[in-house]
């Protein structure tokens, strides 16, 4: 029995000692760095860019698993993709947030059209409408169809959305959101950060399929 | 394009599976029309019939099981299995703004009909609108459209045909047709599956009779023997709903 | 007949039931000519302003009117179930969106040969040179690429006209940047080597979206 407490819930805390650590890190540990803006905002590049990470990782798994439902119409895939999905986009949302506290003190506005955080948008619109698509397609299971063409088509389409942004952007420059090196102390704080995001995406992932999944068997059951 | 009857079923179906998400729409089914056979199936509202059909014609894969036209495996020989199979439903897969030639044309082009001209004129002659063919479709009353719907399915030589509940919006003229060209294609007979909830009809147009319940067959036997009333009585037992 | 032969039997289908209706075109290209001609009145006083936001409408005015003709491509085959019609028959269910395809970028290619004109004169920009020519026809076999796929999925839902543009506008927001920029700079009368990199973008993009929509159609279309 304790074997299996511990088998469900290491990921998750695992996740929050990570985050703990990286909370300390971020604000105790690692230097001020006096570079761009806002001393003290600064600090949300180790959120902003570990989120940055975690919502390309998202989409990238629904990307994959898109592929997989659409080869074996298991609806287990079908489960992951929505699951990462859903994730992915409050990521993103959080990479937008992020971007637009840091920039608020640092340049004054809000909103600065630097090339990640617009690739950002462009994808957020992407995947919301890869969530509304289910629900426009009226019958669930044509739902999971259409939103898998999505996913196979919205990942193809990051990388081109992200260079013809950066191509605009090099002939506009404007504030970047980060730039330069990182010395030891920023690198470390950085890959805890990391870790921390990650964990805590795995487990938020492996929480919201398995909830799915009971929701997949309740209406299955409701309809007998 | 004539056809030897051969020891290899035309339509083969094994424990075919259907479902969509929590629902089943076919659950085991299996039977198997021999060559020249005239299958009609009954069954109420929801029972899966036109799923069967669409599986059959290859407009939808089955779930689990196995489907065999001529011998043919869809997931490899679909196009060859296409050539063989007219489909007529109660919507007529025609184009409004187009003429009846042009529709008909069309489909000679989709189906490599070799003798289109000559073929379309032959069809429009047997369906009664020989004088109609350079109208748009839209101008159509409803029949005189079924009726080239049935133009359009037969236009290249069909030897299996599929019909999905075909009597809904046929005019008197149009049924008179469509039995006709039911039969005989080049000596061959052709293969005939229906769904129809028209009993009399059902019965008359066929050999034997399948019956579809919530996804499986509960009932096949052969018509020969039956009349509407003795057939009401079998529905009702095996469905629970009255005819 | 060959399969590329049945794709454009279906193009030839789609080509005659437009020139009869003239539904597509006629509405996609009044919504064209509107839209320049709005535009010329929100930004409008002096040339140089036009010349400098000239590119921006010129696309904004394609992309949107390129909607409006996408949505419609699928909708005549909703009619009479006629889709399934096209899939019965034998051939590679492939052979649809290649068939449906290109009489999409027909019809699109249309609205801009002649809205260009139109807007050469509005605007006062050399808009009718060779790169802009590339350039539109580049894109729009990109708008054609994805939005066949997008339609043929939008037909399919509730709100279907809503639909579209929500699927399609992120996804080729490379193809807008890419066609504004270089459409910019041609008409500054920038070489061939300038707009290298914005042409490669559109080109990469357009056969990338071809291949993919290509593979991902048959799921599309079949339940």
């Amino acid at each position: 029995m304790e074997q299996n407490v511990f088998r469900k819930y290491w990921l998750a805390v695992l996740g929050v000692v990570l985050i703990l650590v990286a909370l300390w890190m971020v604000f105790l540990y690692v230097p001020t760095v006096t570079q761009d803006g806002h001393p003290f905002a600064q600090r949300i590049f180790y959120f902003h860019v570990p989120v940055d990470w975690v919502a390309f990782l998202s989409f990238f798994i629904v990307f994959i698993a898109s592929i997989a439902y659409l080869r074996t119409r298991d609806r287990k895939w079908d489960n992951i993709a929505h699951s990462s999905a859903e994730l992915g986009i409050i990521f993103t949302s959080l990479m937008l947030l992020t971007g637009m506290i840091w920039a608020r003190p640092a340049w004054g506005v809000y909103w600065v059209w630097d090339p990640r955080l617009t690739t950002a948008l462009v994808l957020w619109f992407i995947y919301v409408a890869y969530l509304l698509v289910r629900s426009y397609a009226g019958e669930e299971v044509r739902g999971a169809r259409f939103a898998a063409v999505l996913g196979i088509v919205g990942f193809i389409d990051v990388p081109i959305v992200a260079l013809a942004i950066v191509l605009w952007r090099t002939q506009h420059p404007a504030p970047l959101v980060f730039e330069g090196g990182l010395d030891g102390k920023m690198m470390a704080t950085l890959m805890v950060s990391l870790a921390a995001f990650t964990c805590l995406f795995a487990s938020l992932l492996r929480v919201r399929f398995s909830l799915r999944k009971a929701e997949y068997l309740l209406r299955s059951i409701e309809q007998e | 394009m004539g056809e030897t009857a051969s020891p290899v079923p035309v339509i083969q179906v094994e424990d075919i599976r259907k479902t969509y998400g929590h629902h089943a729409a076919l659950k085991k089914v299996t039977f198997r029309a021999e060559a020249g056979e005239s299958i009609v199936i009954f069954g109420p509202n929801g029972a899966g019939k036109t799923t069967l059909i669409k599986i059959i014609a290859t407009i939808i894969r089955p779930t689990a099981g196995k489907v065999l036209v001529n011998g043919l495996d869809p997931e490899t020989d679909a196009e060859a299995i296409r050539r063989r199979i007219g489909v007529i439903t109660h919507q007529t897969f025609l184009y409004g703004n187009l003429t009846a030639y042009e529709n008909l044309v069309f489909y000679a082009r989709l189906y490599d009909v070799a003798d289109a001209e000559t073929r379309i004129r032959e069809m429009a002659e047997v369906v009664g609108l020989s004088t109609r063919l350079e109208d748009r479709v839209a101008t159509f009353s409803r029949g005189m459209q079924q009726r080239l719907s049935i133009a359009r399915a037969l236009l290249h030589r069909p030897t299996i045909l599929l019909l999905d509940e075909p009597e809904t919006g046929l005019d008197q003229q149009a049924i008179t047709i469509l039995r006709e060209a039911m039969k005989l294609e080049a000596g061959v007979r052709r293969t005939i599956l229906m769904t129809t909830h028209n009993m009399e009809r059902g019965l008359e147009m066929s050999d034997r009779l399948l019956i579809l319940t919530r996804g499986t067959i509960c009932h096949d036997c052969s018509t020969a023997e039956l009349d509407v009333p003795a057939l009401r009585e079998i529905y009702e037992t095996h469905t629970g709903v009255s005819a | 007949m060959s399969t590329l032969g049945k794709a454009l039997a279906i193009t030839r289908k789609d080509i005659l039931s437009e020139a009869r209706s003239k539904e597509i075109v006629f509405s996609a290209l009044i919504f064209a000519i509107l839209v320049i001609i709005i535009f010329n009145f929100a930004f409008g006083a002096d040339q140089t302003s036009m010349t400098l936001v000239a590119p921006g409408i010129l696309w904004v005015t394609f992309t949107f009117a390129g909607v409006l003709s996408l949505n419609r491509s699928f909708v005549a085959e909703k009619e009479e179930n006629c889709l399934e019609g096209l899939m019965i028959a034998p051939m590679p269910r492939e052979v649809i969106y290649i068939g449906k395809g290109l009489g999409s970028l027909l019809f699109m290619v249309v609205i801009e040969i002649i809205a260009l004109p139109i807007f050469t004169v509005l605007f006062n920009v050399s808009a009718l040179s060779l790169p802009v020519i590339v350039i539109t026809l580049l894109a729009t076999i990109g708008f054609a690429a994805v939005g066949t796929l997008f339609s043929a999925l939008a037909v399919n839902t509730k709100a279907r006209d809503m639909v579209l543009p929500i699927l399609f506008l992120p996804v080729v927001v490379p193809v807008i940047i890419s066609a504004v920029k270089a459409t910019s700079l041609a008409l500054t009368g920038s070489g061939w080597s300038d707009l290298g990199s914005w042409l490669a973008i559109l080109g990469a993009f357009d056969v990338i979206f071809m291949v993919v929509s290509f593979w991902v159609f048959p799921f599309i279309v079949e339940e």
